[in-house]
């Protein structure tokens, strides 16, 4: 059902922003849509070898391991120990929610589960390579790696400043 | 639009780069490796649940890159600039974490509205703050995806601690330049 509304809200923008520019000119409608469909022909093979992989890498991962590194009672070390997990851990929307609510349930600590999805949301290293690096500039891209590194410790610590509510 | 002048997204590429190629390596050893563990129903299942989930995807793949295209089209380049360019300073980075939290879909829109950014002026510190601030905090992905995993406090609690990561990736990425530059001019 969400996916449902996800896509027709996307479709709904494509169609408003089609037609801005067909009021400005038609012909510059077909020259951006065949600018997108480029794009898009482009990405297919890659998110189809990435969204295969991202599966058999999921299956491959002990979450159960995953899991009990993350304990409580593992502190800082816990807490890099997290970060480096997540970034391993595939992107695609549910794999690293789903770890992170086995690891709640298993008795993880709160800061690393903090840390873990954090680090999984900057980097999902699978997902660098389907997306980020085909599309971005390299530089930019390492940028971003290198300014996010201390981000998942500042998350955790900010949660803990505030309080489990 | 020139036909002739060379679209600002698009680079030199070759039908096959490295990051793919890292990629195969990792999906292969991980597929043999599930293969070998689980057997080969476990291996087909994989398959099947992937394959039906890329099919989904692909509407909304080609909805990101189409939105793309469009919106450097719609938007003047100067307003980007003004907007998110390098001397848009800090103002800059703030808007771009506002924009980050709204932007709806997954990594097959932020990434192309991203490099269509980048190619019309905006500044690389701006843009990576988008793109923090969509993957931290973005609305969709946590409204649609994190919430049933994880219940409303647990993620209310870690939004409010992510909030400002997005605004920090872009100071930070202003200092590494700067410090870049220090060193480029002795």
């Amino acid at each position: 059902m969400i996916e449902i509304i996800v896509m027709a809200a996307l479709w709904l923008i494509v169609i408003a922003l089609s037609l801005g520019v067909a009021r400005r000119s038609f012909p510059l409608l077909h020259e951006s849509a065949k600018s997108g469909a480029t794009e898009f022909i482009y990405l297919v093979p890659r998110m189809a070898i990435g969204m295969l992989g991202s599966g058999f890498i999921a299956a491959a991962l002990p979450n159960d391991t995953v899991a009990y590194w993350l304990g409580s009672s593992s502190g800082i070390s816990g807490i890099g120990l997290a970060m480096v997990a997540g970034a391993m851990t595939p992107g695609g929307p549910v794999v690293g929610f789903a770890i992170a609510a086995a690891a709640l349930k298993g008795g993880a600590g709160a800061p690393q589960i903090i840390a873990y999805t954090t680090a999984w949301a900057l980097y999902a290293f699978p997902r660098l390579l389907t997306y980020e690096l085909p599309m971005m500039p390299a530089r930019v891209v390492w940028l971003r790696v290198l300014a996010s590194i201390p981000l998942p410790f500042i998350a955790a610590w900010l949660a803990m400043l505030i309080g489990k509510p | 639009m020139d036909p002739a002048a060379p679209s600002p997204r698009r680079r030199r590429r070759g039908p096959i780069d490295w990051p793919t190629a890292i990629l195969i390596v990792l999906v292969v050893t991980a597929a043999v490796y599930v293969l070998w563990r689980d057997g080969s129903a476990r291996f087909l299942e994989v398959i099947g649940e992937d394959s039906s989930l890329f099919l989904w995807m692909m509407p909304n793949v080609l909805a990101g890159c189409l939105i793309a295209a469009l919106v450097t089209v719609l938007l003047p380049r100067d307003t980007v600039v003004r907007w998110v360019g390098k001397e848009a300073g800090f103002k800059g980075i703030l808007i771009s974490a506002g924009v980050g939290i709204i932007v709806p879909g997954g990594p097959y829109t932020i990434y192309p509205i991203a490099a269509a950014f980048l190619g019309m002026g905006a500044d690389a510190a701006a843009v990576i703050t988008l793109i923090t601030s969509w993957t931290t905090i973005g609305l969709s992905r946590s409204l649609v995806w994190e919430l049933p995993f994880l219940g409303f406090d647990f993620v209310l609690w870690r939004w409010v601690g992510a909030l400002p990561l997005g605004v920090l990736a872009g100071l930070i990425v202003r200092a590494i330049e700067r410090h870049w530059r220090m060193k480029a001019k002795p």
